[in-house]
């Protein structure tokens, strides 16, 4: 648990999409919370119901029953406060609009002058190595290239928390490893919170502060580890300490083991199929 | 209760699923909105009833209609001018298109010409076939058939340019015939986009159709129509545009249905609406 | 399948060869035996300068092209207007569809004499007429260009939270804009229609109306003249619809030529 002061609180959140005897129980029980300014990992094994934990944190799905809390408020619905960056970078910017439009896109709705958000639009830009592409259109650019331009858009947004889903699933191994550490550099700068998803457990491990492990459907955090190693990092060496190693192994692990455990009432916490009594979906 | 983790997705697309019966319970409430205000916009006088009578009245009318013996034979003649047009039409754009498509000195050479002569509106000709045929079916046909050729044979054009060429290549180079090529491997390659042409075709037949008997005079529906308009029949003129317009709604689905069911195999062709 | 391209003169050649051997040959069957109702081109070219060119490009060519593109920008926007709110609320469009489906499949021409009986025979019937009838397909066609609107543009515009307004003008009206530009230009050939049938009818003035007097005078060249100008209309205009396209939905054709 984080000894700072928590931005975002999610206790007993659970999700069942149906009813009845076709009922499926993505989430079963999800508590955790996020310090402000922390840079929090999220991992688990496909289909864990990921996708379904970001849109009911996101405000975009209700959930069946628990609580999300951003800085205190309930979340009902898209929170202001918060940005999130998706994995399909190509379809959620819009091809009619140029970058910077893009960029600006957001900023329209919050109340600044033209001058302000001339300025956020170019200093986002600027933020991810992009300072000369505002007049482009997102096409013209690569998958890289497009994928720094959400995030730009995200951090114009000035966000209090920034929420990423497997933003760089998409992405080959080298822009990818180029945009972890601009993630990284930006919450450095920034002070922003991070809350990223991925399925990527060498990411995790590189980019967090703590790597939360998400168990199978009906999902439940099945393990927080700490992430300790030092502050300032880079994908050469960080990668070949012994520390990262241990932790990578550890993350590994505890990803098998979740892909055999899942949330079970009984329980009142994670267990495997064999352990738990079955518990009836109401 | 655990669950694997395939069925996720598949949980969320039955949650979507639910909802199948959702568009044709609306539809309904649509089409029953729209006979309220037809009904009541006229009888509350919002519209003037002696131009636009409530539906009862056109109800009346047309129960009217169906007994009388001169709604069904121009109904009969309206439909047979539209499918002897639409067969025609779909014969020589089938055969056109595929002689001009195929060969392709003649495609390129006639790209300019078809280019110029599709955006000339087929009812401009209208005077011409009067002079040429009189008022008489043949006019309306020729109508037809000139407007509807033209989505027949720019469907078939699409469709021999798509031909698989690797298929043309391999039939050639085992010295099969020319006129067994056509039969055996670019028809039916070509036959979803026939179908295509045929529906876009359909309809148009069927509008003009209705244009010529109504603005040349030759026997059918829109002879009809025409005929209750001069003689101030309002009611029996509104009756018989509905039923025109049901034909037409018919028509529409009764080839995209025919469509779909011959062509279920094949991936859709992009759609127009 | 890759077309090798010819060099620009050819291509003007094999453009033009045609259609030149096609009024030759016309003149020359033309004069060797005259007919009534297929005068030379040469004929209807005179004709031309006695008629059409004569004065009635002010009198009738203008209105008529004045009606035509009245009534096509009138169809155009209560199309969009309508089509963006259909498609944005699901059970609207629901309920919608098959109550357009049943007045779009009402042949256009109908609907002549039904306005005829509101607004007798002047300009605003013609008006009317074409906008009546050219609406279809920009309104259908703009339902289905807003309901084919990505889901994760959705999302995204949702979760940054945009307003109403800025979701249609500024997502949903560009986004639908391809397919649009699809459905106004089906409405363009109808207008053309509309227009000239608006005349046909009942009329005193215009091209169709033209037409018609001509063919009652037996005046074929004249006629003729009048098709020519009709096909000419029908080319330019969608030549230039072709030009506003490529303005309109610049980026849509940039995303595709850089594919």
């Amino acid at each position: 648990m984080s000894t700072v002061e928590p931005i975002l609180e999610v206790s007993g959140l659970r999700k069942v999409y149906g009813s009845g005897p076709g009922a499926v129980e993505a989430i079963g029980s999800l508590d955790f919370s996020i310090g402000r300014g922390e840079l929090v990992c999220i991992v688990g094994p496909s289909g864990a119901g990921k996708t379904t934990f970001l849109r009911c944190v996101s405000g975009l799905l209700a959930p069946t029953s628990g609580t999300i809390a951003l800085e205190g408020a309930p979340v009902s619905g898209p929170p202001p406060g918060m940005a999130v960056v998706l994995q399909e970078y190509g379809r959620s910017l819009y091809p009619w609009m140029t970058v910077a439009q893009n960029v600006e896109l957001p900023l329209l709705e919050k109340r600044m002058t033209r001058a302000r958000r001339a300025e956020l639009v170019t200093s986002s830009l600027v933020a991810v190595g992009l300072p000369h592409a505002g007049r482009q259109y997102p096409w013209q650019l690569s998958g890289g290239m497009q994928q720094r331009v959400a995030i730009a858009r995200a951090i114009a947004y000035e966000p209090h928390i920034l929420v990423m889903d497997e933003p760089f699933a998409a992405v080959d191994a080298q822009t990818r490893a180029e945009l972890e550490d601009l993630v990284r550099g930006l919450w450095q700068r920034l002070g922003v919170t991070v809350l990223f998803v991925t399925h990527d457990i060498d990411e995790s491990v590189y980019l967090g502060e703590r790597v939360l492990v998400l168990s199978s459907a009906p999902a439940c955090i099945l393990a927080e580890i700490p992430v300790d190693l030092p502050a300032a990092r880079d994908q050469l060496t960080t990668r070949a300490l012994p520390r990262f190693v241990e932790l990578r192994t550890e993350v590994y692990e505890r990803i098998q083991e979740a892909k055999h455990t899942s949330y079970s009432a009984d329980a009142g916490g994670p267990a495997r199929p064999a352990d738990a009594v079955p518990a009836v979906v109401g | 209760m655990t669950t694997t983790s395939a069925s996720l997705p598949a949980a969320r697309e039955r949650t979507r699923a639910r909802g199948r019966a959702e568009p044709f319970l609306w539809g309904l409430v649509g089409v029953v909105v729209l006979a309220i205000a037809l009904q009541v916009v006229p009888a509350l006088g919002i519209v003037n009833p002696q131009f636009f009578p409530p539906l009862d009245r056109v109800v009346v009318a047309f129960a009217g209609e169906l007994a009388t013996p001169a709604f069904w034979s121009a109904l009969l003649a309206t439909l047979y001018g539209w499918l002897l047009g639409l067969a025609i039409a779909t014969v020589a754009g089938v055969v056109l298109g595929v002689l001009i498509a195929g060969i392709p000195i003649v495609a390129e050479l006639l790209n300019s010409t078809i280019e110029f002569l599709r955006p000339i509106p087929s009812v401009a000709l209208v005077p011409l076939v009067v002079l040429l045929f009189g008022i008489s079916m043949q006019a309306t046909l020729v109508l037809v058939v000139y407007a509807s050729l033209w989505q027949v044979l720019i469907q078939v054009m699409y469709g021999v340019r798509a031909v698989d060429v690797v298929a043309t290549e391999t039939a050639r180079s085992y010295h099969v015939a020319s006129w067994r090529q056509v039969t055996r491997v670019i028809w039916p390659s070509i036959l979803p986009y026939v179908f295509v042409g045929i529906r876009l075709a359909a309809t148009v037949a069927l509008v003009l159709e209705i244009t010529g008997e109504l603005v040349i005079g030759s026997p059918g529906l829109g002879k009809q129509i025409s005929l209750a308009q001069t003689s101030g029949a309002v009611d029996t003129m509104y009756a018989l545009i509905w039923v025109s317009a049901l034909l037409g709604v018919v028509v529409s689905i009764g080839s995209r249905a025919a469509e779909r069911r011959t062509m279920f195999w094949h991936p859709s062709i992009r759609g127009e609406v | 399948m890759r077309r090798r391209t010819r060099p620009l003169r050819l291509r003007i050649v094999f453009a033009v060869a045609v259609p030149i051997a096609i009024v030759a040959a016309w003149q020359i069957v033309a004069t060797a035996r005259p007919s009534l109702y297929w005068p030379s081109p040469l004929m209807i070219v005179q004709s031309f300068g006695r008629t059409w060119l004569d004065g009635m490009i002010v009198q009738d060519v203008l209105p008529s092209l004045g009606r035509f593109v009245v009534g096509y920008l009138i169809a155009v926007v209560v199309g969009v207007v309508l089509g963006l709110l259909i498609g944005s609320f699901r059970r609207l469009r629901y309920a919608a569809e098959p109550v357009i489906d049943i007045f779009r499949a009402v042949p256009p021409p109908v609907i002549v004499p039904v306005v005829m009986l509101f607004v007798g025979i002047g300009d605003d019937m013609k008006i009317i007429v074409i906008a009546i009838g050219s609406v279809w397909p920009v309104l259908l066609n703009t339902v289905e260009g807003v309901r084919g609107i990505d889901e994760v543009q959705r999302s995204t515009a949702d979760s940054y939270r945009v307003s109403p307004w800025r979701r249609y003008v500024r997502i949903a009206l560009p986004a639908a804009t391809p397919q649009i530009l699809v459905g106004a230009r089906q409405s363009l050939s109808i207008a053309l229609i509309m227009m000239v049938i608006s005349e046909m009818f009942a009329a005193t003035n215009g091209i169709g109306f033209n037409i018609v007097q001509f063919q009652r005078l037996f005046a074929l060249p004249e006629m003729w003249g009048g098709i020519v100008i009709l096909g000419v209309i029908g080319v330019v205009a969608n030549v230039l619809f072709t030009f506003a396209e490529r303005r309109v939905a610049a980026w849509h054709f940039g995303m595709q030529e850089s594919r």
